[in-house]
C-alpha cells in the first residue's frame, strides 16, 4: 500500500456499497424508461425519456468514472464535450425555424 | 491506511512546498529518491502521473462525444422531418433483447468499476482478473445479442439497400432510420469489439500483477473508455427502441 514516500496515485477509494447503490439506481431508471415508453404522454415522451438517460449518464460520470473525485480541469474538459455536443444539436434550429418567416423557404 | 486513501486528488499543478520547488530548478538527482518503478521521468510523483492520464483519456472521450454526437444529429434531423414514420420504423424493433442488452452493458460497468477498485485496493491478481473477466463476458454477451438482432433484421429484410422491404406507410423514412439504427449501433459494437481487446490486455496485464494502489492507470483509464460506450447505449436504447412503444396502425 503507502510507501511513506508520497508516490502513491493515492486517490479517493469509494466503499462497494456506493457502486452497488448507483448501479440500482440505474437499473431502476431503464425500468422506468421502459414503462413511461408504453404510456402515451405525446411529446412528453421524449422529455421523459431523455430526462432519465440524461440522468443516468450523470450518475456513471460522477461515480463510475469517478469524476465526483477528479480535479477541476477534469470537470472542464468533460464538460466541454457536451458544450460542444450542445452547439452540434443547434442546428435543429435551423429545420425548426423554416417557414417562420412568410415567403421564405419552407 | 484506509485514511492516507481517501484524500482528493491534488490538482493539475502539484504544488510541492517551497523548499522542493527549489529543488524542482535545479537538476534531478534520482538515485537519491525511492521512487516507483511504474513512475515515467517527466512526471514529479504518482499522483501527477494518474492525472495525467485520466485528463488525456477524457480528451479522447470529448472527440469520441463529439464522433457519436454526429450520428445523433443527424438522427435528430431525420426524426425531426419524418417524426411517423420513425415511430413507425421503431415499432418494428425488439425493445425486450433492447433493454436486456441495456442491463447487460450498466452491470458490465458495475464489474468494470469493481475491477479499478480491486487494483485500488491491492486485491489479489485473481480479484483483479475475475472482474475484468466478468466486464469481457457481459461486453461479448452484448455482441452475441447484437448479432442475434441483426440476423432478424437480415432475414425480414430491414437492412437498407436494394434488399430493403417495407409493409407500412412510411418505406422512405423507415429505411433511413435503418441506416441510422445500423450506423449508430454499428459503430457502438465496434467500440465494444474495442473495449473487449483492451480489456483482453489489461487482465493480462493484471494476472501479471501489475496493479496495485500505487499504479493501477491502465484498469482506470480503461474504465474510462468502458462507461463511455455504456453512456451512449444509454441513449441510443430509448431513441431507436422505445419512439415506437405507443404507435398505432
Amino acid at each position: 500500500m503507502s510507501d511513506g514516500q508520497g508516490h502513491g496515485a493515492h486517490a479517493h477509494i469509494a466503499p462497494p456499497s456506493m457502486y452497488y447503490k448507483v448501479f440500482a439506481a440505474l437499473i431502476v431508471g431503464t425500468v422506468l424508461t421502459v414503462a413511461a415508453a408504453k404510456v402515451d404522454m405525446g411529446p412528453l415522451n421524449n422529455v421523459v425519456m431523455l430526462l432519465i438517460a440524461c440522468t443516468k449518464a450523470t450518475l456513471v460520470i460522477l461515480f463510475f468514472m469517478h469524476v465526483r473525485w477528479g480535479s477541476r480541469l477534469t470537470w472542464i474538459v468533460a464538460m466541454s464535450g457536451f458544450f460542444w455536443l450542445a452547439l452540434l444539436f443547434s442546428v435543429l434550429g435551423d429545420y425548426v425555424s423554416r417557414g417562420w418567416v412568410p415567403e421564405t423557404m419552407r | 491506511m484506509r485514511d492516507a486513501h481517501s484524500e482528493h486528488f491534488p490538482g493539475p499543478i502539484h504544488q510541492p512546498p517551497l523548499a522542493s520547488n527549489v529543488d524542482a530548478i535545479q537538476p534531478h538527482d534520482h538515485e537519491e529518491l525511492p521512487h516507483h518503478p511504474k513512475l515515467q521521468h517527466h512526471f514529479d510523483d504518482m499522483a501527477q502521473q494518474v492525472e495525467a492520464s485520466t485528463l488525456g483519456m477524457w480528451v479522447f472521450l470529448v472527440t469520441e462525444i463529439m464522433f457519436f454526437g454526429g450520428l445523433f444529429t443527424a438522427y435528430l434531423v431525420y426524426r425531426y422531418i419524418n417524426p411517423e414514420g420513425f415511430a413507425e420504423a421503431s415499432h418494428h424493433l425488439n425493445v425486450t433483447w433492447g433493454a436486456v442488452n441495456t442491463i447487460v452493458l450498466i452491470v458490465s460497468s458495475l464489474t468494470m468499476a469493481l475491477a479499478v477498485r480491486s487494483a485500488q485496493i491491492s486485491a489479489p491478481p485473481k480479484t483483479q482478473v475475475a472482474w475484468i473477466g466478468a466486464t469481457m463476458l457481459l461486453g461479448a454477451t452484448f455482441l452475441g445479442v447484437k448479432a442475434i438482432e441483426y440476423y432478424d433484421k437480415f432475414t425480414h429484410h430491414l437492412v437498407p439497400g436494394p434488399n430493403f422491404h417495407w409493409e407500412g406507410k412510411h418505406p422512405a423514412p423507415a429505411e433511413m432510420f435503418y441506416s441510422l439504427y445500423f450506423c449508430m449501433t454499428g459503430l457502438h459494437a465496434i467500440h465494444m469489439v474495442i473495449g473487449l481487446g483492451i480489456m483482453t490486455v489489461i487482465g493480462f496485464m493484471a494476472w501479471r500483477r501489475t496493479f496495485d494502489a500505487d499504479y493501477y492507470t491502465p484498469v482506470e483509464v480503461a474504465g474510462l473508455y468502458w462507461h463511455f460506450v455504456d453512456i451512449v447505449w444509454i441513449f441510443l436504447f430509448p431513441l431507436l427502441y422505445l419512439i415506437g412503444g405507443h404507435f398505432t396502425e
